[in-house]
């Protein structure tokens, strides 16, 4: 047994209890559908209650007929340090997805689809924005399977009551 | 370097208290530090346990959850049942290595 003087991890089980992470997921881009999912896997593995909220572009995150063909564009993105002139040419977006999709399974970062699985296997809570799936003329049915509900910015704000927030 | 007494056997932890020797585990130790932190191991504990070992063996790394269950077939779904709350650092708890450095 370990003895009271043993120096023990404290994994602090009880201090998550309550704390609870709000992620607003409103972008459709490959690069920014990741901080989101990255983040909200790592808060689930911390103990933390999270909730992932997906609107406007964020939707095609959660659609079914998109949500495994994101696409990186360098269009206007001077992180990619990129002549800003050549962004814009044919096929240069297709390349950038490619190389993106690459590089993140090379770091075995899983695919949306593959990374929502792991985000709900892990207790993660999902759920799209009302006027969203309005406006894109959208049902459950062309949602990914394990979204909760359909709901609107004021179930959201109250189902998030105390919640930490993140917008990306 | 910190010097901790965990089932009558002196073992080299961190500042929190994680083995920073991976031989200076053994699956006795291993239980030892389960009811440490209030794991009971079942067999399928075990299981779990022997992969993160031989995986950290061939990678020098600590697997993380995704590595698990991609690696080491064992779902996400049930490392948090086996593990509650904090399945990574758990899990490399009681296996003697250091928690993962993987964001995923």
């Amino acid at each position: 047994m370990s003895t009271p003087d043993s120096l023990v991890p404290s994994f602090d089980d009880d201090a998550n209890e309550g704390r609870k992470l709000a992620i607003i997921c409103s972008k459709g881009n490959l690069d920014m559908a990741y901080p989101g999912l990255i983040l909200g896997n790592a808060a689930l593995g911390e103990g933390v209650e999270t909730h992932l909220f997906f609107t406007f572009w964020g939707f095609d995150m959660i659609t079914k007929s998109r949500m495994a063909d994101l696409k990186f564009t360098p269009v206007g993105n001077t992180a990619t340090h990129m002549p800003m002139g050549l962004t814009p040419l044919p096929g240069m977006t297709g390349m950038a997805t490619k190389q993106m999709r690459k590089s993140l399974e090379d770091l075995d970062i899983p695919p949306v689809p593959e990374f929502l699985d792991q985000i709900v296997a892990a207790g993660g809570h999902l759920w799209a924005c009302r006027l969203s799936a309005d406006m894109n003329k959208l049902t459950e049915a062309d949602l990914y399977d394990d979204v909760e509900g359909i709901i609107s910015a004021s179930d959201f704000i109250e189902l998030t009551q105390g919640a930490q927030l993140l917008f990306i | 370097m910190t010097v901790t007494t965990i089932d009558g056997r002196e073992v080299h932890v961190d500042a929190e208290g994680f083995l920073t020797d991976p031989t200076e585990w053994d699956e006795a130790l291993g239980a030892a530090l389960a009811r440490a932190i209030g794991v009971e191991l079942t067999e399928r504990h075990w299981e779990v346990l022997r992969f993160l070992r031989k995986d950290y063996e061939g990678q020098g790394e600590t697997a993380t959850t995704r590595r698990v269950q991609t690696v080491g077939g064992f779902p996400t779904k049930e490392q948090f049942a086996l593990f509650p709350k904090k399945p990574a650092k758990k899990m490399a708890y009681v296996a003697g290595l250091p928690k993962p450095k993987g964001c995923v």
